[in-house]
């Protein structure tokens, strides 16, 4: 499946931030929203990608938006390595059904069983307003985010 | 993005930078002091650049990880705050040569060892304008497309390939061919 567009309506989705707790799409409605998919924690580019994500989240918020990562990972898994790394944004699992929430967003990579290096920013309506895969392997900096961020109008910007 | 990141600010007056300023190949460094690869880099840009001397000028920007590095945005501010009294690069060079010891009490002594004045130096690394110099370099750097550190830009076009001492000189040369004769 083909990674969802500009003008799309984002699928909801629920999936756990820790063991003991869920975050909703809908728990964003009315703010801006950037969605990071990953492929693993641990491994060298997501470690760097995040952390590059975690040193502009003052900058994002400046756009009146948030910031989730998702990766397949299960939560204790993302328990340890948010608090390795210091991360300051809410990594959802989406381990059960495992994929389903990528796969809804077109960022999933069926062969490998993990997500994309997909990113999303939705308006306060949850809808798409920017989208981009990375090749796998490259950390795609967090630029783009920024000038989508930037370009959102003003009348869809959250008040 | 991929294959088409540039940077966002060129070089200008609030920019260090070491090498002859008409110099035809610009190449610029986003980087952490704390960070080992920059560590790895500084002995690299500083070679290519006596080897390039007259071709090439260097500008460094301060890009700290600071949930990775706690002292990395200390050690950026002693750095303008040294450039400020005129010492930046002296203060850039012993800061990369003691990646281990970038706490406060060390950085005060670089100061004293650079003989400037350790008061002035310590008013500025508190300083709003250090601290603002400090971000607008980390912010020019996102806008920039920067992923990582270091991350080099030469002629404003981000270097992704292989930045070890050869490969790196050989792609400042070809572009400072293209420079001369095209």
């Amino acid at each position: 499946m083909e990674l969802l567009q500009k003008g799309a309506q984002a699928p909801s989705f629920t999936l756990r931030s820790t063991p003991d707790q869920n975050l909703s799409l809908e728990d964003f409605r009315g703010k801006n929203l950037v969605l990071c998919f990953y492929p693993a924690d641990w491994s060298p580019v997501c470690g760097d990608e995040l952390a590059l994500f975690n040193e502009v989240l003052p900058m994002i918020r400046k756009y009146d938006a948030e910031f989730v990562a998702i990766s397949v990972d299960g939560a204790w898994c993302h328990q340890a390595f948010k608090k390795d790394r210091k991360l300051r944004f809410p990594l959802l699992s989406d381990f059960e059904p495992k994929g389903e929430v990528s796969r809804k967003y077109g960022a999933y990579r069926e062969k490998e069983g993990e997500s994309a290096r997909a990113l999303f920013v939705l308006n306060g309506d949850g809808v798409i307003h920017w989208s981009y895969l990375s090749p796998v392997g490259i950390n795609p900096g967090a630029d783009g985010i920024l000038a989508a961020l930037e370009s959102l109008p003003v009348e869809e910007a959250a008040s | 993005m991929i294959g088409e990141a540039r940077l966002s600010v060129p070089i200008g007056p609030s920019d260090h930078v070491r090498g002859s300023a008409n110099a035809p190949v610009e190449l610029v460094e986003y980087g952490d002091f704390e960070c080992p690869s920059c560590g790895r880099a500084y002995p690299i840009a500083k070679h290519v650049l006596e080897k390039m001397n007259g071709v090439l000028k260097f500008a460094f920007r301060n890009f700290p990880l600071t949930q990775q590095h706690p002292d990395a945005v200390n050690a950026a501010r002693a750095a303008e705050a040294a450039g400020l009294q005129g010492r930046f690069w002296q203060m850039h060079d012993i800061l990369f040569e003691n990646q281990e010891y970038l706490d406060y009490e060390s950085l005060l002594q670089y100061a004293v060892e650079l003989r400037i004045d350790a008061n002035r130096f310590a008013r500025d690394f508190r300083s709003p304008k250090v601290e603002r110099k400090v971000l607008a370099d980390f912010e020019s750097g996102v806008r920039s497309g920067v992923n990582g550190t270091p991350t080099f830009f030469i002629n404003g076009i981000r270097y992704d390939g292989d930045w070890s001492y050869y490969s790196l000189l050989q792609v400042l040369q070809s572009v400072a061919a293209e420079a001369n004769f095209v």
